[in-house]
């Protein structure tokens, strides 16, 4: 049986006047995969996936995401994705527990469906002692744990996460991706983009960007068979090196 | 006598509620370059901030070319280049504007010093015309280093230089660095990312205000006792669940495309063994074998411990 395709993207182009930050590109992502999005600073990642995520209208080309068209129904995907960025995306003078009432309630989870879940998500992540703690005191790894946690506590079909890894220390950057692995088993789609090469390779299927288009797309595995090398970064730097492009 | 000292710094912040550092000692040599390994909160920008004399410590002494923090201060402004790790320049003065403008500061011209950033500046003089704020992330660090050496400062200090830059650009960051050392130039720097420790002449292994460990990269790694393996099978993720049920199985994680293991004792029949159970349990292609430890392997060894 065919899986569901999360997205479908056929020459999708953004341009910002004679700017083309993304060059119509063209790929699908199934439902459960666990999608790496790579490119080199100012590749045109952070475009594409604003008009991925409903933020951006396409200069032109086709997306649907989540069943949804990215021009006719932006908010339908925004009910339908999760987003966690780079950059903390909770409120930090807000406890752990608030937090996530606080999202339930954004998502219209109903008062009974909040508590149930909040209890849940605060025993998954080992947080009983700092649940009421302020959010904003909690280590980045663990606050990067939460992050996502809420982003996918609507159990949206696709979760974009924006370099959430950056600066997290070795051991919760793999705790992290314990949880990346269980939404993936649940069948929530995840699109990630990183600047550690090892994470690279915990994806099933990797997409490097260079100057706006895609180069290169396919399992860790055969993009190393490809190339004659041993290593994503090995990978990623033979295309990358190539990139004209540095903006961001 | 040692470029940068350290001595049992303490500095806490919110009147004592967090502490960024706790009973810090480091010595760097002259000529060295240093490298702060760790994670967020591991209280590397506290210990720059120390040593450039933005912040006061609690108690400790600390001190820069014999220059202590506390009382020559004004000495150490003079003598060190800082690169902070958000991007601090004047962002609607012009690259050549910004040059300028730091080496009015420390009393020098750009042409006085120009061998030491002639490399680097190369490279972005093409935009000496484009105001700061619309460089490109890559360009903005060029910018801010040269804009950090160009009083030829005797001790450099660089915070997360590459951070959020993509693995292209973090290669060639290195190999400006190594650039700079031929100049006999003292510098200490921080990162989060591991690969990039076995750049530096010595580490500390750095966590929550803690050194965990500090020694040569090469030192560190080989003092990783007992057997590291690597394992991998057609089913990755399964096999990492597999592996952590195991009672012989002390330790293992995700590395890259493999997994990383240590078992409860070294010996081949316990590898053998669990070779025989795993391929019971039906996975395919199943690679097992012993792998040389990199400093992220020590550094989780290390966290684990904690």
């Amino acid at each position: 049986m065919e899986r569901e395709k999360v997205i479908y993207a056929r020459n999708l182009e953004k341009r910002f006047g004679d700017f083309i930050a993304v060059n119509k590109i063209s790929f699908e992502v199934e439902s459960g995969e666990i999608f790496g999005f790579l490119g080199a600073n100012g590749a045109g990642k952070t475009t594409a996936m604003r008009m991925l995520s409903g933020l951006s209208i396409p200069s032109s080309g086709e997306a649907l995401v989540a069943g949804f068209d990215v021009y006719k129904f932006p908010e339908k995907i925004k009910q339908n994705i999760g987003y966690m960025s780079q950059k903390f995306s909770l409120y930090e003078d807000l406890t752990v527990r608030e937090n996530i009432h606080f999202f339930s309630g954004i998502y219209g989870l109903s008062k009974q469906e909040i508590e149930r879940r909040g209890k849940e998500m605060i025993e998954k992540l080992g947080l009983e002692k700092e649940a009421d703690k302020l959010v904003r005191d909690l280590p980045l790894g663990w606050k990067q744990k939460l992050a996502f946690s809420v982003a996918i506590l609507h159990e949206p079909k696709l979760v974009f996460l924006d370099e959430p890894t950056s600066g997290v220390d070795p051991v919760t950057r793999r705790q992290f991706w314990d949880l990346i692995y269980d939404a993936s088993d649940k069948g929530i789609t995840v699109f990630i983009t990183t600047h550690y090469m090892d994470e690279a390779e915990y994806c099933d299927r990797i997409s490097i960007m260079v100057d706006g288009v895609i180069e290169a797309m396919d399992s860790p595995f055969k993009l190393k068979q490809h190339f004659g090398v041993t290593s994503m970064d090995e990978v990623f730097q033979i295309l990358a090196r190539q990139a004209k492009r540095s903006d961001n | 006598m040692s470029a940068v000292e350290l001595e049992h710094i303490v500095k806490t912040y919110q009147d004592g509620g967090v502490t960024a550092v706790k009973d810090f000692s480091l010595k760097v040599n002259e000529g060295e370059l240093f490298g702060l390994i760790g994670p967020d909160g591991a209280g590397k920008t506290t210990i720059f901030r120390i040593l450039t004399t933005l912040i006061l410590a609690d108690s400790g002494r600390a001190s820069v070319n014999g220059y202590d923090v506390v009382e020559d201060y004004n000495e150490i402004r003079k003598r060190v280049g800082y690169m902070p790790g958000r991007f601090s320049l004047y962002q609607d003065l012009t690259v050549a504007e910004n040059l300028h403008f730091f080496a009015t500061v420390f009393k020098t011209t750009i042409e006085e010093n120009y061998d030491m950033i002639r490399d680097i500046y190369e490279q972005i003089e093409p935009f000496k015309d484009r105001r700061a704020g619309k460089l490109s992330g890559g360009m903005k660090q060029k910018l801010a280093l040269c804009c950090a050496l160009i009083h030829k400062p005797e001790v450099l200090f660089l915070d997360e230089p590459t951070t959020g830059v993509d693995a292209v650009s973090r290669k060639e960051f290195w190999q400006m660095l190594d650039q700079l050392k031929k100049h006999g130039i003292t510098m200490l720097v921080s990162t989060p990312y591991m690969d990039e420790a076995v750049r530096c002449d010595r580490i500390a292994l750095m966590q929550q205000g803690s050194i965990l460990a500090m020694d040569s990269p090469e030192q560190l790694v080989r003092s990783f006792s007992g057997k590291l393996y690597q394992a991998k099978s057609e089913q990755k993720h399964r096999l990492l669940k597999d592996l952590r049920k195991h009672p012989q199985v002390v330790d293992t994680y995700s590395f890259g495309e493999y997994l990383h293991l240590r078992t409860s004792n070294d010996s081949k029949e316990v590898l053998e063994a669990l070779k025989q159970e795993l391929l019971v349990q039906g996975h395919e292609q199943l690679v097992m074998e012993e792998c040389a430890p990199t400093i992220e392997d020590c550094f989780i060894r290390l966290l684990n411990q904690e």
